[in-house]
């Protein structure tokens, strides 16, 4: 069975090009445009992974992170956020939330797989 | 469609979407609103924008988003507080990005001095710290897209024949922060089994008993040995994630004494047993041990569940092509159903009552259906309105006054060729409204009033129709000048008495330009009779009206949906013409002492104590030549644009209906007289005639006419 | 179907004939949507001479140009038994009323002739060349300046 990947971003654009890419690596991809929908999501599905964008309105990556990891269910569900190559503190703040990765946009492809095979096992 | 071609459509119009909420959202910056969410909104749709431009490759617009972003979060921040200057640098910036967005989906060759020049004016408002983009963020990443088969089952790569060039001893003590992140070293073993032949122990000597140890807390760490050909770097990247949560040490040594081997860890496989009596295995965290607080999200999540559901209304992308099938198809059947009515009712023999009933109900269902469909392509004309805001921007900076533009009825929907169709016209109105309605801060000042003038775009339903108004508070329409210039260019006679609703509406006649010299604003002094055309030519009527240093007001009304009509259907010498019903004021019964002969083929019709010219359908279209008698028929009192009376002499009313409208202009050209034609009930075409241009037409010299019109068969 | 090498099918092309005003004619099957029967026309207001009105084809508004007058030549009162070619003309679509359609022709580029001198000015408009075939003198009619012009709106 194909494994879960929840990606959550208020970019079309985005989730598109994160679905092609992991459909492509053999995943299954389900997709929330913020946080509070991401949540919403986790409600009736538990994902393998979670990919998440920072900048989102509702409710941020932040508030995502924090509100999943504070949530016994989903503790142990590896979180990737995107975030942009120099924005040191945004991965640490992210970090600090919870986060278990990081991804960096633009994404290649490839290490968009590797990060998610160093945290799935 | 190749999916990555499909993905940056989807980008583009993304960021159509994303230009948009930036300019509401610098607007609402501008008029002083302080929701910290709006510069919240703002610097997203410049970072989305960025985001999606770095995958394509679009390095331009990646560097100038960067600008302009970094700026923006500096004021999230706090760090700057933007004063209107700097907002009127904001909204040029969005301004600029919304033509490089353009470009770079054109591909268009693009002149990069006016973004220098903002980037720079940027520079200074950052105070020189400078917003450069970084080369590192944008790497050109080939964007192709990798198979990798990632299934479950991963076979370990093959261990080298050759002895491995490196061998790396690594030393890897989880704390209990690297679990609190969800990282697994499971995962991380199993991705260096990738690079090379791994070896794992495991100590547990810090492993307490179960009654003292703390679920989450890490008492294991292990010793692994790893033969690769893989350099320190490509280990080190593996434990990337888990830097700082762990101890790690990692030595590059000799070949691997040839030790125990231990399988590389399966996905399933779990680390060796540690505990014997079946306890859970604690080298992953337990998520199920202990029952935690109920998760805090209703905290965290400021709204309830059902708001957060209700919040988005469901929506579904469709062709329009699949609209437009469907809304001609629902035309097909109006026509249909109507000559099914048609025939049935006329039918002698059919005078059944259930038939008729049946009939009327089919009717209904049908405008029912109809009106549903129409509706479909109903649209706000909010995008309409809020290009009007950039015009607005630019012409007052070219003409150096002071414009405010005010939005009334955003939300009022129209169909959306309407809302297309609409935007040369009124761009050309507002242009108008700024170049010459307006006067200058000086003027304004010594006219005391404030030197911001205000523009007024305004929409709504009113009577079946829409209402558009664009109206200015500047120095109105100066009567005296319109007048000399349209007797200078021989539009009236020097000796012309006329009224100030006349004088108004010699702006609409061809060959009047407003302009004094022809600025370049408002483009090649295009006149607003091509305006007064274009709206026309949607099936609706402009009118004006205009105080003496007070402002002016163009009213337009227009079809709610252009496809449908209701009308009254006439004959004219055995041609059956339809009257649209919006231009009706009453029908009036014809009798001769009410006519009253002012000219060769001239007659007024006296209308309770009113006389109105009656104008002789028939003549004016070429069916039948202008009589000298009064001729017999039905008087049908209209009103036209500018809210003048006249009388329309026709043959026969046959019935009111609602038609479908077909395009006469498609296949063939713009008849003077005619809006549009449609299908009867018996398959054949009818004219819809032009109501406004039918009075308009009456001014023409009857010599002037063409050959005389040939019956048809 | 017979083979044909590429050489042939590039200089070869099939044109529709018929009979206006007395005349043969023919134009491109290229530019043919359908043929069909003669039903009455709505009259245009001030259409010029040419121009028999419109009809309802499928729920669009097609105007009806009879040919042989187009041609300059003498027009015809339609009767049930004329026929209407529905030609494509540029971006608009236009019935040709014509006399009665002949055949389908298939005609080499070469076999095209010039325009013979004394042909009248009018049909030098819309006349592109001839083919003589069969004892037959065939016409071959451009339809670009069929349709009266588009108002040309003053942009």
């Amino acid at each position: 069975m194909n494994a879960t990947i929840l990606t959550v971003d208020d970019s079309r654009t985005m989730r598109d090009m994160l679905r092609m890419a992991l459909t492509d690596a053999g995943f299954r991809v389900i997709q929330a445009e913020d946080g509070l929908h991401g949540l919403d999501v986790l409600r009736q599905e538990m994902p393998e992974v979670i990919i998440t964008d920072i900048n989102m309105p509702r409710m941020d990556g932040f508030g995502f992170i924090e509100a999943v990891r504070q949530d016994a269910k989903y503790r142990a569900v590896p979180i990737l956020v995107l975030t942009t190559e120099s924005d040191e503190e945004k991965k640490l703040r992210a970090r600090r939330a919870g986060a278990t990765g990081w991804i960096v946009k633009p994404f290649d492809p490839v290490k968009l797989v590797s990060a998610i095979r160093r945290v799935a096992a | 469609m190749d999916p990555m071609a499909e993905i940056r459509l989807t980008f583009f119009q993304e960021c159509e979407e994303q230009l948009t909420a930036l300019e509401n959202g610098l607007l609402g910056m501008q008029e002083g609103s302080a929701d910290s969410e709006l510069v919240n909104a703002v610097f997203r749709a410049v970072h989305s924008i960025k985001g999606g431009a770095g995958a394509f490759k679009l390095n331009t617009l990646v560097s100038f988003a960067h600008v302009f972003e970094t700026a923006l979060d500096k004021v999230r921040s706090g760090s700057i507080v933007p004063d209107a200057d700097a907002m009127k640098l904001f909204l040029r910036a969005a301004d600029a990005l919304s033509d490089l967005v353009s470009a770079s989906r054109d591909g268009a060759v693009l002149d990069t001095a006016p973004y220098a020049a903002i980037e720079e004016e940027f520079d200074a408002l950052l105070g020189g710290a400078g917003g450069a983009a970084e080369d590192d963020d944008f790497q050109s990443l080939d964007f192709q897209p990798v198979t990798t088969a990632f299934s479950g089952e991963d076979a370990a790569p093959e261990a080298p024949t050759a002895p491995a060039r490196n061998s790396f001893l690594i030393r890897f003590r989880p704390l209990r922060e690297l679990f609190a992140k969800a990282n697994d070293p499971l995962a991380l073993f199993r991705e260096l089994t990738r690079l090379g032949r791994l070896q794992a122990q495991c100590d547990i000597k810090n492993l307490p008993f179960l009654d003292t140890m703390e679920p989450e807390d890490s008492y294991l760490s292990w010793e692994l040995r790893l033969e690769s050909d893989c350099d320190i770097a490509a280990v080190k990247e593996v434990f990337d994630f888990v830097d700082g949560d762990c101890d790690l040490s990692i030595e590059v040594g000799l070949p691997a004494q040839p030790a125990v081997m231990v399988a590389a860890p399966e996905a399933s496989g779990p680390p060796p047993r540690i505990v014997q009596d079946g306890q859970a295995d604690v080298a992953v965290p337990p998520p199920s041990v202990a029952p935690l607080p109920a998760p805090a999200e209703a905290e965290a999540a400021a709204q309830p569940k059902a708001s957060a559901r209700t919040a988005v209304q469901p929506t579904i992308r469709v062709d329009l092509d699949r609209v437009d099938r469907l809304i001609n198809l629902v035309g097909e059947l109006v026509i249909n159903q109507a000559m099914l009515t048609q025939r049935v009712l006329h039918s002698s023999h059919v005078r059944d009552r259930e038939v008729t009933s049946s009939l009327e109900e089919l009717e209904r269902l049908t405008r029912e259906i109809q009106e549903s469909v129409m509706a479909i392509r109903a649209q706000p004309v909010r995008p309409l309105f809020q290009r009007m805001s950039r015009i607005v921007r630019e012409v007052a900076d070219a003409t150096g006054k002071d414009v405010r533009l005010r939005t009334e009825g955003e939300a009022t929907e129209v169909d959306k060729t309407v809302v297309e169709l609409l935007a040369d016209p009124l761009t050309h109105m507002i242009r108008n409204a700024v170049d010459h309605g307006l006067e200058t801060p000086e003027q304004r000042i010594a006219a005391g009033k404030a030197p911001e003038g205000t523009v007024r775009l305004a929409a709504a339903h009113r009577s079946g129709r829409v209402i558009i108004e664009v109206s200015d508070d500047g120095a109105g329409i100066n009567r005296p000048r319109v007048l000399q210039k349209a007797i200078a260019n021989g539009l009236v006679p020097p000796d012309s008495q006329l009224n100030d609703s006349e004088i108004d509406n010699l702006l609409f006649l061809p060959g009047f330009s407003t302009a004094q010299s022809i600025s370049n604003i408002s483009g090649r002094g295009v006149g607003m009779d091509v305006v007064k055309r274009s709206i026309q030519a949607l099936g609706g009527r402009i009118s004006i009206a205009s105080s003496p240093g007070q402002g002016s007001t163009f009213t337009l009304s227009l079809p709610l949906t252009l496809a449908v009509l209701d009308g009254i259907v006439v004959t004219v010498d055995e041609q059956t013409f339809v009257i649209p019903l919006t231009a009706i004021v009453e029908t009036v019964k014809h009798e001769q002492s009410r006519i009253h002969h002012v000219g060769e083929h001239s007659f007024v019709l006296r209308v309770r104590d009113v006389l109105v010219p009656l104008i002789d359908v028939g003549a004016e279209l070429g069916v039948r030549p202008p009589a000298n008698q009064v001729r017999s028929g039905v008087a049908i009192l209209i009103e036209t644009a500018n809210g003048s009376r006249s009388a329309l002499l026709v043959d026969n009313i046959q019935d009111q209906r609602q038609v479908v409208i077909k395009s006469l202009e498609t296949n063939y050209k713009r008849v003077d007289g005619i809006a549009a034609a449609t299908i009867l009930g018996d398959g054949r075409v009818a004219m819809i005639l032009d109501v406004d241009a039918l009075v308009g037409l009456r001014h023409h010299d009857w010599s002037s006419t063409e050959i005389p019109f040939a019956k048809a068969s | 179907m017979i083979e044909k090498s590429p050489h042939d099918l590039a200089r070869e092309a099939e044109f529709v004939a018929f009979r206006a005003g007395g005349l043969e004619f023919c134009i491109n099957i290229m530019s043919v949507r359908e043929i069909r029967g003669w039903t009455p026309a709505t009259a245009i207001p001030r259409a010029p001479s040419y121009i028999r009105g419109v009809i309802n084809l499928r729920g669009v508004v097609l105007p009806i140009v009879d040919l042989g007058v187009r041609l300059g030549l003498p027009g015809t009162e339609p009767t049930a038994r004329h026929v209407i070619i529905v030609a494509q003309v540029g971006e608009r679509a236009a019935g040709l009323l014509v006399d009665s359609v002949s055949d389908i022709l298939s005609v080499e580029d070469t076999s095209i002739q010039a325009t013979p001198d004394v042909a009248s000015n009018l049909a030098r408009t819309f006349v592109r060349g001839v083919i003589a075939m069969d004892g037959r003198m065939i016409s071959v009619i451009t339809l670009d300046n069929v349709l009266p012009a588009m108002e040309l709106e003053a942009a």
